[in-house]
């Protein structure tokens, strides 16, 4: 057990020594640790007692005690003056946040589809043996804590996992044994010889990955009126990388034009749609890039803050980008009177997500970002009238924003010189699963999936994911299809599925994704996503009629269209799209009977006969 | 100063709204019956249960939050919405541990009103059977989660009109509960049996202790008529 509060490691000294000393220095060792509270207390002053800040203040919690205990469900509320149910509320949501006790280490391996494609499950089983306990659960000896995460943004050299943060990449289960004794050892998994992240850029095109002059887009905006900025973005016919696609230009502009006493820009850095790691090469190779795409967009809409949310598993991102930002600061890119442009005062806050994916939906990401539990908001009022704090605020994606300071650099015509008619310029592709080169592409819009799947060494390809799964399966037929918003739009999540995978079953990881990251509030989603996920179990298991298939259609659409935001609107997509694209995968698993109980009678009859020792009642009936 | 008025068309039928309501509003004005389990009139609206789902030119949004404006068509009492309002409920049916024969709350509950007057037999979906807490330790109220159908009335009662935050919720996704502002119990909380927040509960999760059958089967608030007719009665003006 963690107990950093009582420090047993120093209380602990050898047998041999005197029990007297051994007393004397326990309660030496004990006056001189804080407390939790105190500890706590100070973490609450350090954030200035600031509410919307309990994210941090929860997240540094963690940092220094390993987990939120009772104390600190004491000392939180009373510091910020909220209900301890507000703290708990909120802190109970994230994936991330434990109020137990765990390990001195936390493996958190991925369990997504592409990773138990690549052999995740293995892995488990080689980590399970060599802590000797199954996942969810603390070695005895409190060395190590073994937990499942679903997609951490390294699909690309799977199976993959994150050790107290650290990405540990292209795991085999020999490896699991070596981790587990070098952890024990007390080593650090930054020294782990599986440490590490690989780029993996595979195609580097024009927009995003070409070389950049730091504030060069910052010193043309500058000399423009905002409205010209954001005239260059619709004159670039400039679209959202996220999924959506909708007008930056028309975001923009209401953010600007609503009255508030204060806009703000929000950089959405929680790429976590299973399959997509392409905002990560982007924060690695071009983390200047979007940060004056920030600082454009923050003179663009009138915004003296930029937030930039970074998703939890990103955390090892960290320190280069505030390093990234501290450059800035000095050259003049951030803070007061940016290129010297009088009354252009802005600068930019990181701030740390913990393990959600709803997150990623840009209103749960502001109540986020306001230290509550991400749950999506109502819409109307949208974001750019009521956002942050209430305030009028942009949420853009972190490709979307690079776009922006190239618009600004190069131009809103070279922009429109490539791609197609209503989706210009490039698109970065993450590419994983069944194929050979697994990585980052940057393409140009209206390639077709044919020619992307070619560029990969994609072969004998039974489905494409495009999109994650909150995406389409796409079967061959559709393979002609173009990658645009008119035509096949994505956020940029490829997943190659290739022919003999069950692809039933790799929905059914899908499935299970959505019942974990539903976050609950609403009941179609909430509800819906684990009907679904019982239903095609039971498909799976070949004990389905066609009535359970009529019934998992029905659910289906009754989740897509009655839940709350994009994320049960897109829950039951995995089985929605394949009913349509691969309608036989259904067919071929199906029982002529007409209705098939989900109990099996007889089993349940010889459990219970077994339980009360009469089995040989049993023997010799068909029962 | 009067308000700003707009006409919004429900089902065909032209509706009068001022500018600052919501359709669910302006539809309960009109005596239009929109089904819900959350939203309550004199509460914020929470958008937790999707019950007020309606089609606002085309598109699926809940009544309970969307505002009016000018022109706005809108589509209520269609098979179509009548059907997935009837999945959510089943939905919730097998989610909980809903017995209706045993349960206090049976002919004022309503989900169970719901069920009856969106035509759900039998629940088809799977059940559940999750094991949830029940909490007896206050005096005058229990919590029995079993019945819970997390539409967050108590939260907002609780917070909005009694000003205490005695309750919240806990958790994500399928494991999202209702919590209480205490370390262990709701006895440690100030809630008392006359907050807003102990009398709002739509169904049998929240009860006051020692009522539960002071009105006897028969003579309870959905026994004789559908739950919404209160509302649809506006219209017609009749009385019972």
């Amino acid at each position: 057990m963690l107990c950093i509060d009582a420090q047993p490691s120093i209380i602990e000294v050898p047998a041999q020594q005197d029990i007297r000393m051994r007393v004397v220095d326990a309660l030496e060792a004990m006056s001189m640790a804080k407390s939790d509270a105190e500890i706590i207390n100070e973490i609450v002053e350090g954030y200035g007692k600031d509410r919307s800040r309990m994210m941090d203040i929860i997240r540094a919690v963690h940092a220094r005690l390993g987990y939120l205990p009772e104390e600190g469900l004491r000392v939180i509320p009373k510091a910020l003056g909220v209900h301890r149910v507000e703290v708990s509320d909120m802190a109970s949501f994230y994936a991330f946040f434990s109020r137990k006790a765990k390990g001195k280490n936390i493996v958190r391996l991925c369990n997504a589809l592409v990773e138990r494609m690549k052999g995740a499950d293995e892995v488990a089983r080689a980590f399970e043996s060599a802590a000797g306990v199954p996942f969810g659960e603390t070695s005895p000896d409190g060395s190590v804590t073994l937990e499942y995460t679903a997609c951490i943004g390294l699909s690309d050299q799977a199976p993959s996992a994150l050790i107290n943060g650290v990405p540990v990449t292209n795991l085999t289960p020999a490896d699991a044994a070596k981790i587990v004794e070098a952890l024990r050892k007390g080593e650090s998994p930054s020294n782990l010889s599986q440490a590490g992240v690989v780029l993996n850029l595979r195609k580097a095109g024009p927009v995003i990955f070409a070389s950049m002059d730091r504030g060069m887009a910052i010193r043309k905006a500058v000399n423009m009126a905002p409205a010209e900025v954001i005239n260059e973005m619709n004159k670039a016919r400039l679209r959202g990388r996220g999924g959506a696609g909708f007008p930056t230009a028309m975001k923009w502009d209401f953010c600007r034009k609503s009255p508030g006493n204060a806009h703000y820009i929000v950089c959405n850095g929680d790429e976590g749609e299973p399959g997509t790691f392409k905002d990560r090469v982007i924060l690695t190779e071009q983390p200047d890039l979007v940060f004056e795409g920030m600082t454009v967009a923050g003179y663009a809409i009138g915004a003296d803050e930029g937030l930039f949310y970074l998703r939890g598993e990103y955390e090892y991102l960290l320190p280069a980008l505030e390093q990234v930002l501290a450059r800035r600061r000095r050259l003049g890119l951030l803070g007061e009177s940016i290129c010297g442009r009088e009354g252009f005062n802005f600068d930019i806050r990181i701030q740390m997500g913990a393990g959600a994916y709803i997150c990623g939906e840009e209103s749960a990401l502001i109540e986020s970002l306001e230290g509550k539990r991400g749950a999506p908001r109502d819409r109307p009022p949208f974001p750019v009238q009521k956002g942050y704090k209430d305030e009028p605020t942009s949420v853009n994606n972190v490709e979307t924003l690079c776009c922006a300071a190239r618009i600004i650099e190069m131009g809103a015509e070279w922009f429109t010189k490539m791609g197609t008619k209503d989706s210009t310029g490039t698109k970065l592709l993450s590419v994983s699963g069944d194929c050979e080169g697994p990585g980052v592409y940057e393409v140009e819009y209206g390639i077709t999936v044919d020619q992307f799947l070619d560029m990969t060494g994609a072969r004998n390809v039974q489905a494409v994911q495009i999109g994650g799964p909150s995406g389409q399966c796409l079967a061959p037929k559709d393979f002609g299809r173009r990658i645009s918003f008119e035509d096949q739009p994505t956020g940029g999540s490829v997943i190659v599925i290739g022919d003999g995978r069950d692809l039933l079953w790799c929905m059914s990881q899908f499935v299970e994704f959505f019942v974990e990251e539903s976050c609950g509030w609403c009941a179609p989603c909430r509800v819906g996503t684990t009907v679904l996920k019982k239903i095609v179990e039971k498909v799976l298991e070949g004990h389905a009629t066609r009535s359970d298939i009529e019934q998992l259609e029905q659910v289906g659409i009754a989740v897509k269209t009655m839940s709350r935001c994009g994320l049960g609107q897109t829950a039951a997509n995995p089985i929605l799209t394949t009913m349509r694209n691969f309608p036989e995968m259904y067919e071929s698993r199906i029982k002529p009977d007409a209705f098939i109980p989900r109990i099996d009678f007889s089993k349940a009859l010889w459990e219970g006969a077994a339980a009360a020792g009469r089995t040989d009642e049993l023997e010799g009936r068909h029962v | 100063m009067s308000e700003k008025t707009v006409t919004i068309i429900i089902d065909g039928k032209d509706v009068p709204a001022t500018a600052s309501q919501t359709v669910m509003q302006a539809a309960d004005a009109a005596g239009m019956y929109i089904p819900r389990l959350c939203y309550v009139k004199d509460l914020p609206p929470g958008g937790h249960c999707r019950v007020c789902t309606v089609k606002v030119n085309g598109r699926p949004q809940n009544a309970c939050t969307f505002p009016v404006s000018e022109g706005l068509v809108i589509e209520n009492d269609t098979e179509e919405l009548k059907a997935l309002r009837r999945a959510i409920i089943e939905m919730l049916f097998v989610e909980g541990n809903h017995y209706c024969p045993t349960c206090e709350a049976s002919g004022n509950c309503e989900l169970q009103a719901m069920g009856y007057r969106l035509a759900l037999l039998a629940p088809q979906l799977p059940y559940f059977n999750m094991r949830r807490e029940l909490d007896a330790s206050h005096k005058d109220v229990y919590v029995d989660r079993n019945r819970c159908i997390l539409c967050g009335r108590c939260v907002r009662a609780s917070r909005h009109v009694d000003g205490k935050n005695v309750f919240g919720f806990e958790g994500r996704g399928i494991h999202k509960r209702i919590a209480v502002d205490a370390e262990h119990s709701l006895s440690e909380t100030t809630l008392a049996a006359t907050d807003a927040a102990a009398k709002k509960c739509p169904t049998g999760c929240i009860v006051i202790k020692r009522t539960g059958w002071q009105v006897p089967v028969g003579r309870r608030t959905y026994d004789h008529v559908p739950i919404g007719s209160d509302i649809e009665r506006k219209e017609t003006g009749a009385s019972v």
